[in-house]
């Protein structure tokens, strides 16, 4: 992502990082472990890794249902973490701030939500073609039930979407924007604050996929005026299964649950159930508590980052990576944005995406190979599948050198 | 675990010049096999004459793995009865996902070097894919088969 220029930042202690992270001290295959698959799922410091299990250890009971002491923790620990979310993320009130499985239920959560109930015959739902499918399939699973109609703003060859087309896509049938704010396939940032003024220009309410920018970037919703923010703990750090449907306690309350179950209600007879509020309305059943708990110990770990400094050095890896992949022969880059996150597609003309993944894991290097649950943006580059190397905050720049030493290892192989 | 034994010459050379790697516009029998995976896409084309297979061949585009068996698999049974085709697929199958080491793997001739594929899990369904293409045409007369 883009740094200001002017901002100073103090050195960036990658080593001090990557002590964090006991999971990157190990070898595969003999080598070092060269982890560059972050944008399909990265790795937890060992402070979460400890407040999860100190959770199993001591505290787990259910939830909002007892009045017994653990019950009580486990209620605090949980309900600790929706304000640090709150606060992270800058949120009005703790009540937006919905516990989900993760950025799909959370998009799947709105489009049933709000949009089965609202959206009507020749309404449209205004996407991008560089959606990952889980902002992409439960909108058409909406418009097969309402009728309204999938409408899909064109990228650039340069993999930006194409600002022009999508304010003209952008009308008064318009009923709700769906868009990422980064592409996992091609790492490409979109201008969302500007998308979502446009949107509120005609009154359309926005959601956006923040699956890919809250590992890499802290997002306000406040000063975004987002009306639905959606992310999962896993790819920033935190414990799999959980993540965080924002959204604006007007539209909130507006939308029914999604779920039916317990904690979402307030009394039940056979013939009418009253909803409880916000935001145990959209929590129904028992909730990955210990992942809750996990994902508040993950903020406290980012809250200690300096995010300056965390940019800089993920746009000098971004840099690093892209100008050495270049001196590959047959490689070509897919995804050249002017603005993009530390996330590097590739094809090589010799070897298919999914071999190189099995030769250079042989090297001990992690990339993901495939469409990046992306097809269009795979049809859009012509290609049937990419290889994929995604950097965290804790990777490092000789680690580019052994993906490359790799590639080449895999063009050798296959000469 | 050897990458060499994974790509061996003869997956290499299959790869880099795929036997058999054309249309056959007056098939009678076809398949297209898809691996959602990983995007590999084949199509295969089969002439039965009676219960023979006087011609086959295959297009579409994947991973070094799927087309060298795809390769393989036009090499070997072209001119095989379509039960001896089954029976060759049976056995495939069977080295592919049996856990216990393949007793005659010799017996398989070239296609042995296939088996490579047994200590990369990910990879079977690449290895497998051309051969659920050629069940799925002989079987059901041509619908997409998946590895999923
Ligand atoms: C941009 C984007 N959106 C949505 C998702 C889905 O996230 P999850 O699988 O955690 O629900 C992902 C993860 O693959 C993603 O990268």
């Amino acid at each position: 992502m883009s740094v200001p220029a002017t901002v100073q930042t103090q050195e960036f202690d990658v080593e001090r990082i990557r002590a964090d992270f006991p999971i990157l001290h190990q070898q595969v295959h003999g080598k070092d472990l060269v982890f560059l698959d972050n944008a399909a799922s990265s790795q937890r410091p060992q402070s979460v890794i400890d407040a999860v299990s100190h959770y199993y250890m001591h505290d787990h009971a259910n939830v909002h249902r007892g009045v017994h002491t653990l019950s009580e923790r486990a209620t605090a620990a949980y309900e600790g973490t929706r304000e640090k979310i709150r606060s992270y993320i800058n949120a009005a009130s703790t009540a937006e701030i919905i516990f989900v499985r993760g950025t799909t239920e959370a998009i799947n959560l709105v489009a049933q939500s709000y949009g089965r109930e609202r959206f009507q015959p020749g309404d449209e739902i205004l996407i991008t073609w560089m959606e990952h499918h889980a902002n992409i399939v439960p909108w058409q699973m909406v418009c097969e039930k309402t009728g309204a109609k999938l409408v899909v703003a064109p990228i650039t060859q340069d993999g930006e979407l194409d600002m022009d087309a999508f304010t003209k896509l952008l009308t008064d049938k318009t009923k709700i924007v769906a868009v990422g704010h980064i592409s996992n396939a091609i790492g490409s940032v979109n201008p969302i604050k500007e998308i979502i003024d446009l949107a509120h220009k005609h009154d359309v309410p926005v959601l956006i996929d923040g699956a890919q920018s809250m590992p890499h970037t802290q997002v306000d919703m406040q000063a975004l005026d987002a009306d639905f923010f959606a992310f999962s703990s896993h790819k920033m750090f935190g414990p799999t299964g959980v993540g965080v449907l924002y959204g604006k306690q007007a539209l909130l309350d507006s939308m029914p649950p999604y779920q039916g179950g317990g904690d979402m209600i307030l009394a039940v007879d056979f013939e009418k159930t009253l909803y409880n509020e916000l935001p145990a309305k959209f929590e129904a059943g028992t909730p990955n508590i210990a992942g809750v708990v996990g994902l508040g110990a993950t903020i406290d770990y980012l809250n200690q980052l300096d995010f300056n400094a965390v940019a800089q050095h993920e746009q000098a890896l971004l840099d690093y990576a892209q100008e050495q992949l270049a001196t590959v022969p047959g490689l070509r880059i897919i995804g050249t944005a002017k603005d993009k996150a530390s996330v590097v597609s590739f094809v090589l003309d010799t070897v298919h995406a999914h071999d190189l993944g099995t030769i250079v894991d042989s090297e001990g290097v992690a990339i993901r190979t495939g469409h990046h649950c992306a097809m269009p943006v795979m049809d859009f580059f012509k290609v049937p599948a990419t290889a994929r190397a995604s950097f965290a905050f804790y990777n490092r720049h000789d680690e580019v050198d052994v993906l490359v030493a790799a590639l080449i290892k895999a063009q050798r192989m296959f000469a | 675990m050897d990458l060499r034994d994974l790509y061996q010459e003869i997956i290499v050379d299959h790869n880099r010049s795929p036997r058999n790697f054309r249309k056959i516009d007056e098939h009678t029998h076809t398949a297209q096999g898809f691996n959602p995976l990983c995007g590999d896409k084949l199509i295969m084309y089969i002439v039965l004459s009676g219960d023979v297979i006087s011609d086959i061949s295959f297009e579409g585009s994947g991973c070094a793995i799927s087309v060298a068996s795809a390769s393989l698999l036009t090499e070997r049974l072209k001119g095989q009865t379509v039960e001896e085709a089954l029976k060759t697929f049976e056995e495939l199958h069977t080295v592919f996902t049996s856990p216990d080491e393949p007793e005659d793997l010799e017996a398989l001739g070239k296609l042995g070097a296939l088996a490579g594929v047994r200590a990369y899990p990910s990879r079977i369904k690449c290895a497998s894919l051309s051969w659920h293409a050629l069940n799925s045409a002989l079987n059901s007369g041509g619908v997409t088969a998946s590895t999923e």
